[in-house]
């Protein structure tokens, strides 16, 4: 449809005019809130507390969250709210990765807390355009879009009724409408969902930045915990942001030069180390799928197994032969020569609405490839490709889609579910056909899409309560944890990665903590105190990304030269005084590590203090299932008998002569258990947090997160 | 004997580190080998020796994902 057509149809509901203002350290000082129940637009000052406290990013989204809801509160209701924040780091040039945007709700999947981070430009061009964070709050009766002019200084709430709601068809149709011309595309970022976020309760936020030598709108994914959904629910379509003077200096940081210094030396390593290495610049985090393979990490079959003959077809050097594009620019904010948005090209679509289209697909990356791949079966590139790509323009989390299909496809084959209750789908594992026909069904809200787009958690429910299956084999092989779907990685053989999961504020995604090979493979943390210890720092540190608005990715898929040489190699020290001279370039604030550390844990133990305000956060929900820590069938004993046979021998001291499997597996889950129980002990205990996983208030003192808030909610719990 | 990350090895005479590393499968690009502490170079992992006793790390280097 003609885009001017589209725009004369926007019905104009609410502008608000601000002045510009000035970014002063890497904070504008104050808030955008929008509330489209009642078309009502203000700006909000951010106070020194909330700097001091909370920093920015998904501290500023929990705390906007905390205030504006209530312990009833549900996922859509009015007052939950979306806030986009990519704290005072975000937006700066010179160093890679850090254009990030951190996105809170209470989602609809685990009904408390969720927080996404993701690239694109809108969060930098939200800061640029005068704001530290968008608050969106109410719910619209009909379709609109936010449109946010940062050169002009207004903010528009429009009824949109005719654009698509699909993701990549939106995201280029407001690029359009809201460029002055071809070269102004890079100045708009879009935030939309997509069809299927109505109809799940794994919607995915995409944010866009586009690609002036592919001429697209490319797509970055906040894609845990169903923010799409609670982003549809609200009606709205899409956020758009216009800025048109991206400059190097415009967080007006406190030393421009030790920025500029610190992004050179990092560039540098990448360009020299990075073939050496990660090759993430031809093709980003999806380098890792044989390698997951080949050390029995890579989840087959739901979980099942950890490797598989047919991964060589879906290794990562396919995808850099034949199908992703080399040599262009594929970072998702300026500066980042890490480069790791790879995309697929020119690639025809065999199915669904937009069957015979060519189109640019965004990824794979590891967790699609894992995810819609090997964890269904589905070992063949295109395949993964396409249901990527419908995916992410459905507004579908890739993750909680391949990890809920696998296990509707392992339900499948054991009979739990058939064909009367699937409509026909054949969900055999490796059907390409029927994963795809799934999500087809679910971007029209019908058939048994609906149900697998209500998440493991509810088919559970659904499968033993409506057809009686077992309940209990349910929970050992459903793999969610508070309601969101495992990421791609099997935990079996490191019970540091089953804490690394399980004993998460949100919910079982691993960018808390990824410990599998310091754990399993290097034996650095044998001691459950040594495992309590990296559960500790390293969700500590990771945290502190999404508080300034940076990316993971550069601290530790790239490594120093001499990296080797110094003490803790893991945590890669010289990245992490980067990091810190960083934030003393941007804010002024000079950080050691253990500042670092204290940081994310004020923001940390909120989140579980939020948690438990919900009627969560306590020891009871991160009970984990079964198929995380262990063999859950005689099939999956069995495949690996001789590791378990000798673990048996080595660590319990059980004789296995003579045992039948199901004798053998009795006892190895009983010891494993009974492993996690001991470190959930060593860790509630290093956090600071009570045998329940309830902070003390002692610890809130020390922390200066004392707040009378947060000790209501903790005093009876003490 | 010798000890590859801290567990029981079964050493043979004339094993090198690339040796080991292909038995134990390990196939990720950054990985730090040290032998009774020394560290050893990538160029040399064809024709470094380990010897029976020897306490070899293979760290590998990832906490991430």
């Amino acid at each position: 449809m003609d885009i001017k057509v589209l725009r004369d149809n926007h019905k104009l509901l609410a502008e608000y005019k601000y002045e510009l203002g000035k970014i002063d350290k890497g904070y504008t000082g104050r808030s955008l809130f929008v509330n489209i129940s009642e078309n009502k637009i203000e700006s909000k000052p951010v106070s020194q507390m909330m700097k001091d406290k909370f920093v920015g990013g998904k501290g500023f989204g929990l705390w906007y969250l905390w205030n504006a809801t209530t312990p009833s509160t549900k996922w859509n209701d009015p007052e939950n709210e979306i806030i986009i924040c990519g704290g005072p780091v975000c937006g700066i040039t010179q160093y890679p990765g850090s254009g990030k945007s951190l996105v809170c709700s209470i989602s609809p999947a685990t009904d408390m807390p969720i927080d996404s981070n993701v690239g694109g430009y809108f969060g930098p061009l939200l800061k640029f355009s005068g704001w530290d964070a968008l608050e969106l709050q109410g719910k619209s009766e009909k379709d609109i879009i936010i449109v946010i002019d940062g050169n002009n200084g207004t903010v528009r709430i429009e009824e949109a009724s005719l654009e698509a709601v699909d993701g990549h068809v939106l995201g280029e149709q407001l690029t359009e409408m809201y460029a002055d011309n071809e070269e102004d595309k890079r100045n708009v970022a879009v935030v939309t969902a997509g069809s299927g976020a109505e109809h799940t309760r794994m919607g995915l936020l995409n944010f866009t930045f586009y690609d002036p030598r592919r001429k697209v709108a490319r797509l970055k994914q906040a894609g845990r915990g169903g923010i799409g959904t609670v982003f549809r629910d609200k009606k709205v379509k899409a956020l758009v942001v216009k800025f048109s003077s991206v400059k190097g200096d415009l967080n007006n940081p406190f030393d421009q030069g030790i920025l500029n210094r610190t992004g050179i030396k990092l560039h540098k390593e990448v360009h020299d180390l990075d073939p050496k290495q990660n090759n993430m610049r031809k093709i980003g985090t999806a380098n890792i799928i044989e390698v997951m393979d080949e050390y029995d990490l890579l989840p087959v079959m739901n979980y099942q197994y950890g490797n598989h003959p047919d991964t060589q077809k879906i290794k990562s050097t396919v995808f850099i032969d034949k199908y992703i594009t080399q040599g262009v620019q594929d970072g998702c904010w300026y500066g980042c020569s890490l480069a790791c948005a790879k995309a697929a090209d020119n690639f025809l679509l065999k199915t669904g609405p937009y069957k015979g289209h060519k189109v640019t697909v965004d990824g794979p990356e590891y967790e699609n490839a894992a995810g819609l791949g090997s964890n269904c079966a589905i070992f063949d590139p295109e395949g993964i490709l396409e249901l990527n790509f419908y995916c992410d323009t459905y507004g579908i989390d890739t993750i909680s889609f391949g990890t809920a299909t696998a296990f509707a496809m392992e339900c499948y084959e054991r009979g739990i579910i058939n064909k009367e209750i699937t409509g026909g789908l054949e969900l055999n594992f490796g059907n390409f056909d029927s994963a795809a026909q799934l999500l087809h069904q679910m971007s029209k809200g019908e058939g048994f899409g609906v149900v697998v787009g209500q998440g493991i958690h509810r088919m559970k429910e659904l499968f033993a309560e409506k057809y009686g299956a077992d309940a209990d084999f349910l929970f050992d092989i459903g793999m969610e944890q508070k309601g969101l779907e495992y990421s791609e990685y099997g935990s079996k053989e490191s019970l540091a990665q089953q804490g690394g999961y399980g004993l998460t504020n949100k919910g079982p995604q691993h960018d808390e903590a990824w410990l599998i090979f310091m754990d399993m493979v290097n034996n650095q943390i044998p001691t459950f105190e040594d495992k309590a210890e990296a559960l500790h720092y390293f969700p500590m540190f990771r945290t502190w990304f999404g508080l300034y608005g940076l990316c993971k990715l550069p601290w530790n898929d790239i490594a120093p030269a001499n990296n080797k040489f110094t003490s803790e190699p893991a945590k890669i020290p010289e990245h992490v005084q980067n990091y810190l001279d960083i934030v003393y370039g941007v804010t002024g604030k000079r950080l050691g590590t253990d500042d670092m550390v204290r940081e994310s844990e004020r923001v940390y133990n909120f989140q579980r203090i939020f948690n438990i305000r919900l009627g969560k956060g306590l020891r009871k929900n991160d009970k984990t299932p079964y198929r995380s820590m262990g063999p859950v069938t005689k099939e999956e004993y069995e495949s690996r008998q001789e590791r378990y046979d000798g673990q048996l021998k080595e660590k319990i001291g059980y004789d296995v002569t003579g045992k039948t499997t199901e004798e053998k597996m009795a006892v190895l889950r009983s010891y494993r258990e009974d492993q996690y129980e001991k470190l959930t002990d060593a860790v509630y205990k290093r956090r600071g947090w009570n045998s329940n996983g309830v902070p003390t208030i002692e610890h809130l003192k020390e922390l200066g997160m004392d707040l009378p808030e947060l000790i209501e909610v903790v005093k009876g719990l003490q | 004997m010798i000890k590859v990350n801290n567990r029981d090895f079964q050493w043979e005479q004339g094993m090198t580190v690339d040796d080991i590393m292909k038995i134990k499968k390990f196939s990720w690009p950054k990985i730090i080998v040290k032998i009774n502490g020394q560290h050893v170079e990538e160029e040399d992992y064809k024709t470094r020796i380990v010897n029976d006793g020897d306490d070899v790390q293979m760290l590998h280097l990832l906490a991430g994902g």
